[in-house]
């Protein structure tokens, strides 16, 4: 196995994190669940910089967002799966 | 490979127990791994004469703040113990205070003379900045020439206080250099060092996690109502909005974390995943229930946090960062860790523990630990860090609120 594109915590996350520089729309992406070293495959619909998220599964409008198994906001559009998840979708739930 | 599981990999805490370090024993019998002579100004006021007098006495470190006129209650107290800490920290082997007057100086001066080390101070009025600097010029340069002579001896890493704070993070810190320092902390607390956490803003959203990390019921409550008080007392007193200005940063969003809750629970990820915390301290606070971990009620803002832990005692602090926080501390080496590879590329230069093969899944965590581990005791043993070779020093008094 390669070296990954994609890094997600937990097998109940929505979202996983692009661990790779300059990752292009299109790209056939290598993930891998860091709690158990399971792998998987997903497209990027987007170009996503390094460090920022893409959605695991098409989400819905005001789902709870899913990391390290927690919950860590909610989705304010809908979200389709392999799209960038990141402040234009996703907000608090604090404060 | 489990990633981020402690002690799960053959490494177990009797792999770390040997592991020695060369320090300074101090009077007291801690031991720090510098061997500083702080000039130390009581209040804003004083600054010029203590920066006069280590311009004079090359080897001594002034430490400027921006503080200590006209506080009161639980702000000066906190002033107080910040300052007095500083001076009695074991990197530090000598003092000298200056203040406008002698009456707050003296009471700094006893603080520290607590610890046994050698300790003068002196105030201004009566006798003006330029009397006052020849004066403490003398004392320095006697304090530093006895620095010089003073031996490291070899101690057990049991005898180390090691605390932590991240900064500039992103989602590559919760993913492979908080990890990095839980995996330290989970090898070296069971061997008996002191370790230390806070940021007690900043564990908004994994709160539930975090009270469950405590030892006993009652020490997770004293947690709990810490945390709950900033919340109730700062934030909702405070905020404009919703805090997504500020919590996280635009250094943390530009990184990829989107919210609070998410850059809680990567922060989170610095306690490991077997330690217990063993009590709460107020800023500043010296722990005093023995080895093991420590949360400290603090801001979540790099300079004064890693302030308030070396006042409280600790003589290195491990510094997890993603988009590349260049903080370090006049007197408490600062060890950068980071994971992610685009920071390694760009500055290099403020990272002393390279992380990002976690990324890459050709390093796992309990390796990263190691090494981690492995610059802990080069740095205690006396390798400048990244921050300390580049001079950032930064020393940030933390204020609770308006002097009168």
């Amino acid at each position: 196995m390669g070296a990954p594109h994609l890094l997600v915590h937990d097998r109940k996350d929505t979202v996983g994190v692009v661990v790779v520089e300059g990752l292009k729309a299109g790209t056939d992406m290598l993930g891998v669940v860091t709690a158990d070293n399971s792998d998987f495959r997903l497209s990027a619909k987007h170009d996503i910089p390094i460090g920022h998220k893409v959605a695991l599964v098409d989400i819905k409008n005001g789902d709870t967002i899913w990391k390290y198994g927690q919950d860590i906001g909610r989705a304010i559009a809908d979200i389709g799966k392999g799209e960038h998840v990141h402040v234009h979708n996703v907000k608090t739930k604090r404060w | 490979m489990a990633q981020g599981n402690g002690n799960g990999n053959g490494h177990g805490s009797n792999g770390h127990s040997n592991l020695k370090f060369w320090g300074y024993r101090r009077e007291n019998g801690r031991v720090g791994v510098r061997n500083h002579v702080v000039i130390l100004p009581l209040d804003d006021l004083s600054n010029a004469a203590c920066e006069a007098v280590a311009n004079n006495i090359k080897g001594t470190i002034a430490l400027p703040h921006a503080y200590g006129r006209l506080q009161f209650g639980e702000d000066l107290e906190l002033h107080f113990r910040t300052l007095i800490g500083t001076g009695s920290n074991p990197n530090v082997a000598a003092v000298v205070v200056i203040g406008i007057e002698d009456q707050w100086t003296n009471q700094v001066v006893e603080g520290i003379a607590k610890t046994g080390k050698p300790v003068t101070g002196f105030g201004i009025e009566g006798t003006g900045d330029i009397g006052t600097i020849a004066k403490a010029s003398r004392v320095a340069k006697d304090y530093l020439q006895k620095a010089s002579e003073l031996r490291r001896e070899e101690c057990d890493i049991s005898e180390l206080w090691v605390s932590t704070k991240c900064g500039e993070s992103d989602t590559t810190t919760g993913l492979a250099s908080c990890p990095t320092v839980g995996n330290m902390y989970d090898k070296l607390i069971p061997v008996g060092i002191h370790g230390c956490f806070g940021e007690t803003s900043e564990i908004t959203g994994a709160e539930h996690l975090a009270k469950e990390r405590a030892a006993t019921p009652e020490i997770g409550e004293k947690w709990y109502r810490m945390w709950k008080a900033y919340q109730d007392d700062v934030i909702e007193a405070h905020k404009t909005n919703d805090l997504s200005d500020s919590q996280p940063t635009k250094g943390n969003i530009a990184g990829g974390l989107t919210t609070i809750e998410e850059k809680a629970l990567g922060n989170l990820e610095k306690i490991g995943r077997e330690c217990r915390y063993i009590d709460a301290l107020e800023p500043a606070e010296a722990p005093a229930k023995g080895p093991g971990l420590y949360y400290m009620d603090t801001s979540s803002a790099a300079a004064e946090c890693v302030t308030l832990m070396a006042a409280a005692g600790y003589a290195v602090h491990t510094f997890p960062t993603g988009q590349g926080n260049v903080i370090g501390n006049p007197i408490v080496p600062v060890i950068k860790i980071t994971g992610n590879p685009k920071t390694m590329r760009t500055m290099s230069e403020h990272i002393d523990v390279d992380v990002s093969g976690v990324l890459r899944r050709d390093m796992t965590i309990p390796e990263a630990g190691d090494a981690l581990i492995e610059m802990v005791v080069r740095t205690a043993n006396g390798r400048l860090t990244a921050a300390e070779a580049l001079g950032h020093r930064e020393f940030v008094m933390t204020k609770l609120y308006r002097s009168a």
